[in-house]
């Protein structure tokens, strides 16, 4: 596997055009026989740290696997739909968000201090980090690249409605849209609307409708088909 | 030597369109997910805050041409160079040349489910009253970091608000950045209208709230 063609430069001295909102391999299918430039960086950057004894080679697989395992948006999607059917969770959930997660035993790194938002039919909540990629990891885990790209950095703060649309949302005009940009260490959770047509569904069955945007506010939550 | 930021890009119009990837792979090679260990491990090193990561990730000089991986690598090695943790000896040779500098922790495996359980919460205890409330109107400075990391993005400088949350006191990310320390105060959550930031063309149904420090923010 490998990062996008980018790397093949020293980009350190390489000035792109500003509209890279792609880093994706998946349309490239090359021979892996050769490290790409970014993977001898940090594989020799492992060895050095490594050979110091600054990291645990251990742990590093430990975190990773923590990530690709543990901590991802299903934690997030069980946060909304309980908020979706216990009422007193959901008022606490808006009280203290930090808390009512940690009922669920969600907490940590990069959601120490959590704030949740809801949409109502009024309105819609939409969450970025125009400084860098503050993220709620604990309900929703690492950052999708375009969350953390230049062009979502730019357009979420001056045109929120022009995002929904590049995700193929269509919100009322008259609906209200409320950004939360993360620029100190609170970080936002939105809870999304519960879609019409889901009554008497189970906790577990809702929380599969509930997706990783729903969550950071460029989705919403939809009733499957055979629900709606 | 001036402090530049490369990372605030609220509101810029010249970046592109926004392009959502579908059936995204949390990595996308095999160094991605090192990356992101070694810069969690070297965090927990305790040898920098939070806040200096932050600042040394966005004054590369190529950071709109970079993946954020990169970016992060760019970071930690000048984190790491500045620290003499690792030197341009060791990076040149692709292995460890020059002997190692002290650390205050080194996170084991074991230690790893405590210690992101635990984060790095930046609340602190109030040693004095709150200047401001919830509903009061604020403008935010357009001065008051002249030189150095912020956390007041400039599509939010020299506007006018209102207070909607008051979060206590935390930890000062642009003290913090520095040698200064915490230095905590007072953090607010402000909204704006979508039209006091980008003017006419902003969508009058929007808005945007930063979390602003209470030395941004003087009385509107």
């Amino acid at each position: 596997m490998h990062d996008d063609h980018d790397h093949d430069h020293d980009h350190h001295e390489h000035h792109h055009d500003h509209g890279h909102g792609h880093h994706h391999g998946h349309d490239h299918d090359h021979d892996h026989s050769e490290l790409s430039p970014m993977d001898a960086r940090v594989r020799a950057l492992e060895t050095i740290l490594v050979e110091k004894g600054y990291v645990d080679p251990a742990a590093l697989d430990v975190l990773i696997e923590t990530y690709e395992t543990k901590v991802g948006p299903h934690n997030g999607a069980r946060v909304v739909a309980k908020s979706w059917v216990d009422p007193a969770y959901r008022a606490r959930l808006l009280k203290d968000a930090t808390a009512a997660v940690a009922e669920l035993g969600y907490m940590g790194r990069q959601g120490e201090h959590l704030v949740a938002v809801a949409n109502t039919p009024d309105t819609h909540n939409m969450v970025v980090c125009t400084l860098c990629s503050c993220y709620p990891w604990p309900v929703l885990g690492l950052p999708p690249v375009w969350y953390k790209s230049a062009p979502y950095r730019a357009k979420a703060v001056r045109d929120p409605r022009g995002v929904l649309a590049d995700f193929g949302v269509t919100l009322p005009a008259a609906k209200a849209i409320k950004v939360w940009d993360s620029t100190a260490e609170v970080r936002y959770l939105v809870i999304p609307e519960r879609p019409a047509g889901t009554e008497g569904m189970s906790e577990d069955a809702l929380a599969a409708l509930v997706t990783r945007d729903a969550m950071i506010g460029t989705g919403i939550a939809r009733a499957t088909e055979t629900a709606a | 030597m001036t402090y530049v930021t490369h990372a605030d890009l609220g509101g810029r119009k010249d970046l592109g369109a926004v392009v959502p990837e579908r059936d995204e792979p949390l990595f996308h090679a095999p160094w991605e997910a090192r990356a992101l260990a070694l810069t969690l491990a070297m965090g927990a090193t305790g040898s920098w805050t939070i806040d200096q990561s932050r600042a040394a990730r966005e004054q590369q000089s190529g950071y709109l041409g970079m993946s954020y991986y990169e970016i992060w690598i760019g970071g930690l090695e000048r984190l790491m160079a500045d620290r003499g943790l690792v030197t341009s000896a060791d990076l040149a040779a692709g292995k460890a040349v020059d002997p190692p500098q002290p650390v205050a922790r080194v996170l084991t495996a074991q230690n790893v489910p405590a210690v992101l359980a635990r984060g790095g919460p930046t609340e602190r205890e109030a040693s004095g009253p709150a200047r401001f409330a919830v509903g009061d109107r604020v403008k935010t400075s357009t001065t008051a970091i002249p030189r150095g990391h912020t956390r007041l993005p400039r599509y939010a400088q020299g506007k006018t608000g209102t207070i909607t949350h008051c979060h206590g006191v935390h930890v000062f990310a642009d003290a913090n950045a520095t040698l200064a320390g915490e230095a905590p105060e007072w953090l607010y959550t402000v909204r704006f209208a979508g039209t006091e930031l980008f003017g006419a063309e902003a969508d009058p149904a929007t808005s945007v709230s930063v979390d602003a420090w209470e030395s941004y923010l003087s009385p509107a």
